[in-house]
């Protein structure tokens, strides 16, 4: 098939995905509140962006989970990996089911089975349940991200490090660690990604504190406010920036 | 210390958050508000409004995932083409959208749908009727192809960039037409990636209920909705027995359909969008 019309293929499909984010990156710079006038060019959402309490503690508290959790998350789920390579097959394949059933698990039934058990042991539902309820839903992630990594690994080398006089403590770190860090990085990208991008399982298990998704589902009754926009075009301008950068760095590094 | 040790936070963890909630969610399921056991959740959800709301939310995540799948499957085949010398920075223009939060993205639909949306504001000023969108099956569909139109078209993706060229330039040299080639080759090949695709569209499609809420305005009741009613509009004192009945009852669709979705890849191979 013409190349052309492969390119004019992925850019109507890219043109359908991005169809809406123009819309509210636009909005974002639109002086008439409204979402149906667009009264010129203004940046007052910015401004008023950091005057907005509810939205600066939405921020606070979406970062705060995604970071912790996926540090949380990576750490358990790189030791999980191993400790899971190490064992024998029936009780690795034991818990492995138990992380796919956790991923196939629709993430509404994920929110209201934690929601249940945190309100049975009377834990109150706020940042800390929060973040308990994203560890869990990203740990099978970091999991299913290093155990490919360790089983291309070949296990001689663990082997020689021993034979050589390693301590099996510093042969994990020193000979193991480096050859799975690819996948760690990899959990760890895809655990922050969901943790910021989730509402489901947040909604249902925080009450006292919202996350951005929160915000905009209860905002989106009543009509969003425009500084909703311009937050989330700041943030979607820092990823692409993040993202430009970290593709100059590896090129840079195929040329070296 | 024996390596497999470094599992065991894991495992505590994936029991406490992953294993128990799931009891919990039985238990509730299973009784009444008096906490004795009986079945009249299960017998509640019988009536029709509850089954059409299973029937309407089962729908519409078939949809969606056919056309996911229509749209999604040459998407994925254009990018693994070697037509492209810099696919890598197409497959991350798929995977940005993602990074902008999700119902953000699903609202933004609602200016481009509504009466005086953008399409609506474009069709009158060429003279043209306007078009009720926002509270549409349609309009539904819509958002939860927006929404989970990437998860089909990476799976497929990883797939097809492994594919050993060769074996398609085999069936080309062996007199097989572009046609028989994909159906007999190309295709079965990519099984594993059109398994993980469906199974991650069809799982969020068949149980969202925001998406449902924003553009549906309210005129739908899908599952989710009827579960997230159970525990938040009302107390969840007298919810939570039928929404964990709901909630038991999306799980066991799910993992049935994802159990006989596996037979046509009964290695397992398709599991990474990454």
């Amino acid at each position: 098939m013409k190349k052309a019309f492969k390119s004019a293929y992925l850019a109507l499909v890219l043109l359908f995905l991005y169809a809406p984010i123009a819309v509210m990156i636009a909005l974002s710079f639109n002086a008439s509140k409204s979402r149906a006038v667009w009264g010129g060019f203004s940046l007052t959402w910015y401004a008023q962006l950091f005057d907005s309490p509810e939205i600066m503690q939405a921020l606070q508290v979406t970062l705060t989970v995604a970071v912790l959790a996926t540090l949380v998350a990576t750490v358990i789920g790189s030791l999980g990996a191993i400790g899971i390579h190490a064992m024998k097959s029936g009780r690795a394949n034991a818990l492995i089911n138990l992380s796919y059933l956790s991923m196939t698990t629709p993430d509404i039934a994920t929110g209201v089975s934690l929601m249940l058990m945190f309100v049975f042991m009377k834990i109150p539902l706020g940042w800390g349940t929060m973040l308990m309820a994203h560890i869990a839903f990203d740990t099978p992630y970091v999991l299913f991200s290093v155990l490919p990594k360790l089983r291309q690994m070949n296990p001689s080398t663990y082997e020689a490090a021993l034979d050589l006089g390693c301590k099996p403590g510093k042969a994990l770190r020193k000979v193991i660690l480096p050859q799975i860090m690819p996948g760690i990085v990899t959990g760890a990208l895809l655990s922050f990604t969901m943790s910021l991008d989730d509402f489901v399982i947040s909604y249902f298990t925080s009450n006292t504190d919202q996350n951005l998704s929160m915000i905009v589902y209860s905002a989106a009754r009543r009509g969003i406010e425009p500084t909703i926009y311009a937050l989330s075009t700041l943030m979607f301008l820092v990823v692409l920036i993040l993202l430009v950068v970290i593709n100059k760095r590896s090129s840079l590094e195929d040329v070296s | 210390m024996k390596r497999s040790y470094y599992a065991s936070p894991y495992a505590v963890w994936m029991v406490m958050f992953t294993v128990v909630p799931l009891l919990f969610v039985v238990y509730f399921a299973f009784t009444g508000r008096d906490g004795a056991f009986t079945l009249d959740n299960f017998e509640k959800f019988c009536r029709p409004m509850y089954v059409s709301a299973l029937l309407l939310s089962l729908k519409l995540a078939f949809f969606c995932t056919v056309i996911c799948l229509l749209v999604g499957y040459p998407a994925a085949k254009f990018l693994a083409s070697r037509d492209f010398s810099r696919r890598q920075s197409f497959v991350v223009l798929f995977l940005l959208p993602m990074w902008m939060n999700c119902l953000l993205r699903t609202y933004a639909w609602v200016s481009i749908l509504e009466d005086t949306g953008i399409i609506n504001t474009v069709l009158e000023w060429l003279g043209l009727p306007r078009v009720q969108m926002v509270g549409t099956e349609g309009a539904v569909l819509l958002g939860m192809v927006y929404n989970f139109l990437p998860f089909m078209v990476l799976p497929i993706y990883t797939v097809l960039k492994k594919l050993d060229h060769r074996v398609i330039e085999a069936a080309e040299d062996l007199g097989a037409n572009p046609v028989r080639v994909f159906f007999r080759v190309t295709l079965p090949l990519s099984m594993p990636g059109v398994v993980s695709g469906v199974t991650m569209v069809f799982m969020p499609a068949a149980t969202t209920f925001a998406i449902s809420r924003l553009l549906g305005s309210g005129m739908f009741w899908l599952m989710g909705d009827l579960i997230d009613y159970q525990f938040r509009e009302i107390s969840m004192a007298s919810g939570q027995n039928f929404g964990s009945a709901l909630s038991l009852i999306m799980m066991v669709l799910i993992i049935l359909s994802i159990g006989l979705l596996r037979r046509f890849d009964p290695k397992g191979e398709g599991g990474g969008m990454w």
